[in-house]
């Protein structure tokens, strides 16, 4: 399967899915002007490896940072995940980023049966 | 050329740290992003209530590249707005100050008012509520930006509509970040 690899900017986190190296990261800020069409490959990708998963996908967060229109599409996201069977989340957020913490366990909160580790850096 | 001293000193009194006047576009958001994020790194500010800053700037910032209008098409560009941080012993004051449609004064101001009317566990809920909705407007936004400023803040939102013209009012938002932890 191909493999993204997106350099972060200082709007734009930085994505890896590689399915081969087991690879599942979004990590950075996220704050693009329009999140549907920043994240619309990465949704894309994810309905592609929906057909053919790993029998297990880790999908790590590590965001600094990110805005409300991206915050809609993260919860595209785990949904998706929500529906791969053998998917589990590591939402890491800094030690003193309750924000981020808070919203990790929202998101949890928001998907069915995806499992949610909280680590803290 | 006395108004460039008058302007010096309102800036002053009123604590200015930054103003931006003019078209926003999330190139001059990024910008204004990182000149009040080398600001407040320059005086040692702490990294949460940095974050917290940010956060509610990029909220502001983003609202009006989406939804500000033009009002004196002569002189200003598309979407002429006017962004201010303030920094106070206690807090920093977020201010932005934009055009919008008469006709959605209405609906906005009932809007904060709600947003305005409930705790933090209403805040947390009518975020989640939205979000799983997830409608994203056809300009991109989420409808979340409000909400996340108020639960950012911790404190209520304050606003104002001056009517323009008969088309046009001017919509103030004022946010406050209190320095001290709570």
């Amino acid at each position: 399967m191909e493999i993204i690899n997106l350099e972060g900017t200082e709007d734009t986190p930085r994505i890896i899915l590689d399915k081969e190296k087991a690879l599942f990261e979004i990590s950075g800020r996220s704050l693009p002007e329009d999140a549907a069409e920043f994240y619309a490959p990465i949704l894309e990708w994810l309905d592609k490896y929906q057909t053919m998963p790993n029998p297990e996908t880790n999908f790590s967060f590590k965001l600094e940072y990110f805005n409300t229109a991206s915050s809609k599409l993260i919860l595209d996201i785990l949904s998706k995940l929500d529906n791969i069977p053998g998917s589990r989340v590591t939402w890491y957020y800094h030690e003193d980023d309750e924000d981020m913490e808070e919203a990790g366990e929202e998101f949890s909160e928001l998907v069915e049966n995806l499992p949610f580790e909280f680590k803290s850096y | 050329m006395k108004y460039i001293y008058d302007l010096h000193r309102i800036m002053l009194r009123q604590n200015l740290i930054l103003v931006y006047e003019g078209e926003f576009t999330q190139e001059i958001t990024k910008s204004v992003l990182a000149m009040a994020e080398r600001n407040m790194d320059a005086f040692g500010e702490e990294a949460a209530i940095k974050r917290k800053v940010f956060n509610v700037m990029v909220e502001c910032l983003q609202n009006i590249c989406k939804h500000a209008e033009a009002y004196d098409t002569d002189g200003y560009g598309r979407n002429s707005a006017i962004f201010m941080i303030g920094k106070h012993n206690n807090e920093y004051i977020i201010t932005s100050g934009n055009a919008i449609p008469q006709d959605r004064v209405e609906e906005l101001s009932a809007r904060l008012e709600h947003i305005n009317s409930l705790d933090k566990e209403g805040l947390k809920n009518l975020y989640k509520e939205i979000i799983k909705k997830g409608e994203l407007s056809s300009k991109g936004g989420a409808g979340l930006g409000f909400i996340d400023m108020a639960r950012k803040s911790g404190h209520k939102l304050r606003y104002d509509f001056e009517p323009i013209n008969d088309s046009l009012a001017f919509f103030s938002l004022r946010t406050t970040i209190s320095r001290t932890n709570s």
